[in-house]
């Protein structure tokens, strides 16, 4: 398991990155490693240049700013699991955080590394498009920020430019009354979601739905909200029919992929059930 | 000077001495060997599961910077095909052959046509591991892509393409054992009768430890050192210096030190360890390879991969009147080191279970595909066996309307202490089964749980039990009958015991411990036979330079085969001992006894002469016996006189996810008979993990193969699920205890009863849970949510 030759390169501000980002041919970013570093091992990867991320400063930490909780984008799985910040005040983010992987990579990986890479199975997008996170990339033109729903663009593909850093993942406290909750289906393996879906919803004093997110991981080449299901939600009295009729609508929009973990027909019933599971979940959570 | 009674240790729970090395990251593995000097090695594969090598260009690689050599199999004269050591053909009077065993070569190198995804068809040698691999990329390999066959069912087929010439058909044997007359008779006149397809699916065996090997030739003493990552490394240094590479037996030393787990994977010789060796003399460097864990899933023996047509002929009463079994057994693309014997006699021999049954007869035929070569895997041909026997028991059970356990019940063999004739050749030692299935059915409230069950039904809930009761024959083997059966080796052990001047002992051991626990077990044996703390034995094994001629780990036959051995050496050790007291005390030596550490007088303890100062005497011997050879070293080999049979009952309780099909296990029940016990935590262990892997087959493993391109899609640990703590519950495990009289030890084997029983018993769970939807049958493994929700949805739509 000896990977092809690289370069090193380890930059120690998010200026320096960005230059060898934009100067170096074939280069990638390392940022945890638990995705690159396999793939590079089994030489499926083969860049010339590997710019490791961890002695850049100011990308860690976790930190409130209002009603938004600002995550470094080198905040390791384990930093967003035990943070008592998103414990708090966003726990399904801490929650989503505990089940990635095993703890060796919930220890080395990273927030913005995973969101960046955006394995199509991975748990956090889910939490992602249903919270509304908000990534901030850096790139030679300054920082910009990218609604969760628009950064999952294909097949590992997202819309962090070529010359830009994921540097920061911003999420938004929901108020009062709110409760989230994400579940997910392991690959028996992997552990990567075959199926996770993430609910949040906010409840009313009279128990009605007014705001619902919906995010579907695992199922498809991309996290997607599942639109179809929030609209179901939008404005109910959540009971049990009613949950189970805005979850019918899960796999809408996914474009469901078939493999040795399930048929196409078995994940988009997956898809159902797991929405089902975690909207009832969130409403518990949101009535207290 | 008395000695106070030493407690026995037979018996006793004592912690592995092996382990805190272990844990603490100080085992010395294969790749821990230092070697100055050393070059590496890195295989090129075929990425194709069949294809013709039209040329292989490796120019580019021989001028890659720290390149030592490139071969490709023509550059390997003189070498020899890896050897298949079981024969079945007629003209050697193998009982059972309807078609000869196709010899067909397995070269170390190929040089003609690759036949698996991963089969080496170059050697890239180098200064460093890296270099190795980056000039293994530059080797071009121009291929003629073939048509392949995976599928076990098609591998025979009228179209499936062809991989040997000496092999026509794909069909590498054919074999029977039992009566056909009589079991078709059985059939005839049988009132009732259930057929199903059973697949026992592929599995890998994935030891922690990768395969590793490193060969150092030695110039100057024209000696080849191999480490290598061996369960029996005298046969290792046979087969390589015998039949591959024709070096002088003497001059090769084969050591394998601390080994990560096998469960049969490391059995046999691999391509790999032969090219390095060879290199090495070529080069005369050493030439070390360690496997990645893609290679390991390429290239480690595969497991079980059978297709079973069973039935089961029953009086109404529900007697078993009759079994016919039908077996296509996939041995992949080259005959390993034993596989011909795993599908045959390790598999028909163990259909007569724990059941009188009026006739049985059983068909096998194997064949070779484009797949990793298949050989024997933790159980090896019995787990197949019981597989088979344990699903057509309980769909017979459940036709006639009979509980699963009453059933078996009615079909026991009584107990019997001495022998017990089965209808498929062997015999079995001593057994007790209905015993066995009591105490299981002890351990909870069966009767209870049915009820349970009822109510949970009635609440949509999906749950069910299963049971396996299982027989397995281990304590491998007796070398006359395996050698009428086609085995090239004997298959007895050896086992030396070394006193030194001081009393202090070390036992060598022709057993190889590769996570099994030898150095406690075997130290706690002699121990506890001489009388001495434990401390005072020390044992060594896994090295041809250091043990007697020795057959290794395989087949549950340590403790009774080698712990045997070591036990006459003991014996012989006491016996010298006493003539030397003998003189000592002025005695004659038959009036002296050894008790508790100390020779003495019958009787009298107080004329003793302690072990430590027999020990100084037999090297100082000063004061010494006339005619009496100084020293205190025995050695014996140890050729049982059968095997050993241990048995059990297991049960699982399981409840299926209506939704989404995910089996979960609730609980999971064993009691084990493995005759005597030596260390009971260490056998909990075995049945423990034994069970872990019983489960994982039915739940999770398997080895799948695209049809299309024969390329395996389980090839990582990210897509092939071996059970992990979590996905398993706490188990509930007893034993009963029925001495072997095989063996003055009274042990019978407990390497592999757990995966053996478990399989069944989880598997039969959920055919239970699913019945209320009407399922009866389950046709193949694993069973992942996906399967299992499946089946429920085509249940439905059949109702």
């Amino acid at each position: 398991m000896y990977p092809a030759a690289f370069e090193y390169h380890a930059p120690t501000s998010v200026r320096d990155a960005l230059g060898l980002l934009g100067s170096l041919e074939d280069a990638k970013i390392l940022a945890g490693g638990h995705s690159l570093v396999p793939m590079m091992k089994l030489r499926l990867a083969q860049p010339k240049h590997v710019i490791d991320l961890r002695k850049v400063p100011g990308l860690t930490g976790i930190k409130e700013e209002g009603s938004t909780i600002v995550l470094g984008a080198m905040a390791t799985h384990w930093d967003v699991e035990s943070s008592p910040i998103l414990k708090a005040k966003a726990p399904v983010v801490a929650e989503t955080a505990a089940v990635i992987g095993d703890p060796a990579v919930r220890n080395k990986g990273t927030i913005g590394g995973s969101l960046a890479h955006a394995d199509p199975a991975a748990d956090m997008p889910a939490t992602a498009i249903a919270l509304g996170f908000e990534l901030v990339c850096e790139g030679p033109k300054g920082r910009r920020t990218v609604k969760a729903d628009d950064w999952f663009q294909g097949l590992m593909s997202t819309a962090l430019g070529e010359d830009e850093l994921l540097v920061e993942v911003r999420v938004p406290v929901w108020p009062a009354g709110s409760g989230a909750c994400y579940m997910k289906f392991p690959h028996p393996a992997s552990r990567f979601a075959v199926v996770g879906v993430c609910a949040a919803v906010t409840l009313d004093k009279n128990g009605a739905c007014t705001r619902a997110g919906v995010g579907v991981t695992g199922a498809g080449t991309k996290a997607v909200r599942a639109r179809g299901v929030e609209a179901g939600l939008a404005g109910k009295r959540l009971d049990a029919a009613a949950i189970e009729a805005a979850a019918q609508k899960a796999a809408e929009g996914v474009d469901v992929q078939a493999d040795l973990q399930g048929s196409v027909e078995y994940k988009a019933h997956l898809c159902r059930v797991f929405a089902r599971r975690a909207i009832e979940a969130a409403v518990k959570r949101a009535q207290g | 000077m008395a000695t106070a009674s030493v407690e026995r240790l037979i018996g006793k729970s004592i912690k592995r001495r092996e382990d805190p090395r272990f844990i603490t990251g100080r085992g010395s593995y294969v790749d821990d060997i230092k070697l100055p000097g050393a070059t590496w090695a890195a295989f090129v594969r075929s990425p194709h599961a069949h294809a013709r090598i039209r040329s292989i260009d490796t120019a580019a690689a021989r001028k890659h910077p720290g390149v030592v050599a490139v071969y490709t199999g023509q550059d390997m004269t003189g070498v020899n095909s890896l050897p298949c050591g079981w024969d079945l053909r007629k003209e050697k009077n193998i009982p059972g052959v309807v078609q000869d065993l196709a010899m067909v070569p397995h070269m170390p190198l190929t040089a003609d046509v690759a036949r698996h995804v991963g089969d080496p068809v170059a050697v890239v040698i180098a200064d460093s591991q890296a270099a190795a691999a980056d000039a293994a990329e530059k080797v071009k390999v121009d291929w003629e892509v073939l048509t392949a066959v995976t599928s076990t069912e098609r591998a025979a087929a009228g179209d499936a393409p062809q991989l040997h010439a000496g092999a026509p058909g794909n069909v590498a044997f054919r074999w029977e054992i039992g009566d056909g007359v009589a079991t078709d008779a059985a059939f005839k006149s049988a009132p009732v009768t259930v057929k199903r397809r059973i697949v026992n699916q592929r599995l890998v065996a994935n030891a922690m430890e990768p395969r590793a090997c490193a060969a150092r030739f030695d110039p100057a003493t024209g000696e080849l050192t191999l480490w290598v990552t061996s369960q029996n490394p005298h046969v290792h240094r046979l087969l390589m210096c015998a039949f591959v590479l024709g070096i002088p037996e003497h001059k090769v030393r084969v050591i394998s030190p601390d080994v990560g787990g096998g469960f049969g994977s490391k059995i046999f010789l691999y391509n790999e360890e032969v090219v390095c060796s060879w290199a090495s003399r070529q080069l005369q460097r050493p030439v070390r390879w360690t496997a990645t864990r893609r290679e390991a899933y390429l290239t480690d023996a595969h497991g079980r991969d059978h297709v079973t047509d069973a039935e089961i002929a029953l009086s109404r009463e529900g007697k078993i009147l009759g079994l016919r079994v039908k077996t296509t057994a996939n041995l992949g693309a080259y005959l390993s080191t034993f596989a011909p014997a795993v599908p045959t006699f390790l598999y028909g021999t163990l259909l007569n279970g724990v059941y009188a049954i009026g006739a049985i007869h059983c068909q096998v035929t194997g064949v070779f595909s484009n797949t990793t070569a298949v050989d024997a895997y933790r159980g090896a041909g019995r787990p197949e066996a019981c597989y088979v026997l344990e699903r057509i028991v309980e769909a017979g059970a459940r036709a006639l309307g009979m509980d699963v356990a009453e059933l078996r019940k009615r079909n026991f063999i009584p107990k019997f202490a001495d022998g017990f004739q089965t209808l498929v050749a062997v015999a079995y030692d001593s057994g007790d089964y209905g015993v066995a299935l009591d105490k299981l059915l002890g351990m909870f409230d069966y009767k209870g749980f049915r009820a349970e069950q009822a109510a949970a039904r009635q609440q949509g809930r999906l749950l069910g039990i299963g049971f396996s009761t299982y027989i397995e024959a281990c304590s491998i083997a007796p070398s006359k009958v395996v050698g009428a059966l086609g085995a090239g080796a004997g298959l007895y052990e050896s086992g030396k015991v070394r006193v030194h001047p001081t009393g202090m002992v070390t036992v060598y051991t022709g057993s190889h411990s590769h996570g099994q626990g030898h150095e406690t077990t075997f130290a706690q044996l002699v121990a506890d036979e001489l009388g001495l703390p434990v401390e005072q034995v020390e044992v060594v094994h896994g090295d041809t330079g250091a043990i007697p001629f020795g057959m290794g780990t395989y087949g549950s036959r340590s403790a009774s085969v080698g712990g045997t051995a070591l036990h006459m050496s003991v014996g012989k050790i006491k016996e010298k001992g006493k003539k030397i007291a003998a003189h000592l005390l002025e005695a004659s030596p038959s009036d002296i006894e050894y008790v508790n550490g100390q020779f003495q007088v019958k009787g009298f303890p107080s004329k003793a002469v302690p072990f430590g100062a027999v020990s100084l005497t037999a090297y100082v011997p000063h004061n010494y016996p006339e005619g009496l050879e100084p020293g205190l070293e025995e050695t014996s080999f140890y050729d049982p006189s059968n095997f050993c049979f241990p048995f059990g009952a297991h049960a699982c309780v399981v409840e299926v996810d209506r939704e989404t099909g995910q089996v979960k296990i609730l609980k999971y029940l064993a009691v084990d008979d493995v005759g005597n016990v030596i260390n009971p935590m260490i056998v909990d262990g075995m049945v423990h993990g034994g069970i872990a892997q019983g489960v994982g087959q039915a739940l999770w493993e398997g080895a799948v193969y695209d049809d299309a391109s024969g390329q395996l899609v389980t090839g990582s640990l990210m897509d092939y699920a071996v059970p992990k703590a979590d996905m398993l519950p706490m188990y509930e495990t007893e034993r009963t205890v029925t001495p072997t009289p095989v063996n003055p030890l009274g042990v019978k084997g407990a390497g592999e009863t757990g995966t053996i029983a478990a399989t069944p018993a989880v598997v039969n769970a959920v055919v239970d849970a699913l019945a209320p939807l009407g399922v009866d049958h389950i046709e193949t493994m694993p069973l992942t949510a996906e399967r299992v929700w499946t089946i429920m949805q085509t249940a439905k739509a059949a109702t």
